[in-house]
């Protein structure tokens, strides 16, 4: 079978998302979730080897054969991101039956495994895909989806919150949709290699402009680029707090690779970067989002808000690795892909095990929280000290090759920024710390047990890899170098 | 309404037709324009008129919320399930070359099974959204 794992990749989550609302007795559709979301895994991981030794895979569906039929592509780059997010899904997947099961009530926890799974598929379907109107399609899947994710927090604030994320996130597929139909009528193909090898031979029209123009637009709007991210923190803050962990550690992954593939492998360097200014566009927009986003974290009193404004500026590091156009600032956007995933889904996870207890995520609730959860207060910190990117964690790694990207290219200024904006990390992480550890337990506070293992475990394997990667980076910093090459290669 | 006795006879009437364009549409779908998605929206804008018509509750005893929802997961099951047959048997996702004997058949049957899962699902899905909204009741909190 494998031959066909491409396409069990996506099939599997597709399957186990109507299987998940057949089974609708207690929570028992956790266990078609955790069927589906470990599979994935062992897929992506046997995918990742295959395509490390073999190259890229060309999987045919239906057997037409490409660029008429839809052809699911997957080189190192693509390999790396299914890994990513079918690793985190699994990860959540276990974490998921005792938080959502709090928050939800029993009778809806069926609901929200079946878009959990359909949001799986189609994050995966984007990142497999080598059809371009495929990857819109799988990434209004998960969109669709991950609205309705939100839209299931408790808060009443979360239905404006997906409303919000509603207008905007369809704003941003119509305008990939309208780019993806100009470069259909300039070229007359849908498929990613065929139409990368006809734009490069043909001159740049202002079809071809504008094509380019509606798709960077519309991937940023999705990505949450500064100053197109107004709809993220209210998602993130109103969102349950595992579909917070779930999203913030892949959706705006996958929608950098989005970027990474259009930039890189469709549109080639020359025209992204040379003939059109995008580097110097995107250089700006993430050193403001580093900065700006860091900023307000700083000031902000829900937890989870305050993280999610520190994805934002964890997205803008992402952005200015891919405005470097070299080979170590890819690297360094595509490792941090990797490592933001690690540490801000254990961050959010820390944060679901804090409300589970007090059901709160608010900092004047966090009294004392060293002591009164000692294991999910140590996993918030370890993440924080690696979003600051402190050595001997993955922030760490990510930070250094960002740095050697921007020496690369003469931008000292930009590594001089990326270390500045650290420090504001630094001002927002401590701030928790101080209110956890040195504020003593209030005295009315009730006695309470620290998180279900089930839930501790899923967090300090992430947290735990976040250290881990950030010692052994023989994985990402060798898969992220091979797939920079391949995707400036290309070009 | 529920006094309107032209609207209701002239619903009762026209219900059948509407079925029976549905049914000609999801199946022609294969040989002309058509298939599920449009049969599908036919088939739920059917049961929407009846529940203008004849009331919510009514529609509800028709199809019940449980089989609504039973429908919406069977089609993507169908459709998906087609696919993964495709597997087993030897072919590519989505194949239908090797669905039966030869492949003239093969697509034949795959395409019509396809469709059928599409047309299940799209009913099931519209019908559902609409008594969500119709049975919501705005509450004070409301806007």
């Amino acid at each position: 079978m494998t031959e066909h794992l491409a396409a069990l990749q996506v099939v599997i989550p597709l399957l186990c998302a109507p299987l998940c609302m057949l089974v609708r007795y207690r929570d028992w559709s956790w266990i078609v979730a955790l069927f589906g979301s470990w599979a994935c895994l062992i897929i992506s991981w046997l995918l990742l080897q295959l395509v490390m030794v073999d190259g890229i895979i060309s999987y045919h569906m239906g057997n037409w054969a490409p660029p008429l039929g839809i052809e699911y592509r997957i080189d190192k780059v693509s390999a790396f991101v299914l890994l990513i997010v079918s690793a985190i899904g699994a990860v959540i997947t276990p974490y998921a039956r005792e938080s959502v099961r709090a928050e939800f009530g029993v009778n809806r926890v069926y609901l929200f495994y079946t878009a959990y799974m359909l949001c799986l598929c189609g994050l995966l379907g984007v990142t497999i895909t080598g059809d371009a109107f495929n990857l819109f399609v799988f990434l209004e899947i998960s969109s669709l989806s991950s609205y309705v994710l939100i839209a299931l927090g408790k808060d009443r604030r979360a239905l404006t919150a997906a409303y919000q994320y509603l207008v905007l996130g369809t704003i941003g597929a119509t305008f990939i949709v309208i780019g993806i139909g100009l470069l259909y009528a300039e070229t007359g193909t849908l498929n990613m290699a065929d139409l990368a090898k006809r734009l490069a031979d043909q001159p740049l029209s202002r079809t071809i402009g504008a094509a380019f123009g509606f798709l960077v637009v519309g991937i940023s709007l999705k990505l949450a680029l500064f100053p197109l991210h107004l709809w993220l923190p209210n998602a993130y803050t109103y969102a349950p707090s595992v579909v917070s962990a779930f999203l913030a550690a892949t959706a705006t992954k996958v929608a950098v690779y989005v970027l990474l593939r259009f930039l890189f492998s469709i549109f080639n360097v020359k025209l992204s970067f040379g003939v059109m200014p995008l580097d110097s566009i995107l250089l700006v927009l993430a050193v403001i989002a580093m900065f700006a986003a860091s900023a307000v974290a700083i000031f902000q009193t829900n937890l989870k808000r305050m993280l999610a404004y520190s994805s934002v500026a964890q997205i803008g590091y992402m952005i200015l690795g891919i405005s470097f156009a070299n080979v170590n600032g890819l690297a360094a956007g595509i490792i941090h892909l990797f490592n933001h995933a690690l540490m801000k889904g254990g961050m959010f996870l820390a944060l679901g095990c804090i409300f589970y207890r007090i059901a709160s995520v608010n900092i004047n609730d966090m009294a004392g929280m060293g002591r009164r959860m000692p294991w999910t207060m140590g996993a918030f910190v370890v993440g924080g000290l690696g979003l600051i990117g402190v050595p001997l964690t993955v922030g760490f790694i990510s930070k250094w090759y960002l740095v050697l990207g921007a020496l690369e290219r003469d931008w000292w200024f930009a590594a001089a920024l990326v270390l500045l904006s650290s420090l504001l990390a630094v001002v927002y992480i401590w701030r928790v710390v101080e209110v956890a550890y040195l504020k003593p337990v209030p005295e009315d506070a009730p006695e309470i047990e620290d998180a279900p293992p089930a839930m501790l475990i899923p967090t300090w394997i992430l947290i735990g890899a976040s250290v881990y990667y950030g010692i052994n980076t023989d994985l990402t910093v060798g898969v992220a170098k091979q797939a920079a090459q391949q995707l400036l290669g290309a070009g | 309404m529920h006094s309107n006795l032209v609207l209701r006879v002239v619903a009762k009437l026209l219900m059948p037709f509407i079925m029976l364009f549905g049914l000609y549409v999801q199946f022609h779908g294969d040989f002309g324009p058509g298939g599920g998605f449009q049969a599908g929206v036919i088939f739920a804008a059917g049961f929407i008129l009846y529940a203008l018509i004849f009331g919510l509750q009514s529609a509800g005893k028709v199809l019940p919320r449980g089989i609504l929802r039973f429908g919406i997961a069977l089609g993507v099951l169908l459709f998906a399930g087609v696919g993964v047959y495709n597997l087993l048997v030897g072919g590519q996702y989505l194949d239908y070359n090797v669905m039966a004997q030869d492949p003239v058949h093969g697509q034949h049957l795959g395409i019509l099974l396809v469709e059928l899962g599409v047309g299940i699902t799209v009913t099931s899905v519209m019908v559902m959204v609409f008594f969500t909204f119709a049975r919501h009741r705005p509450t004070k909190g409301d806007d």
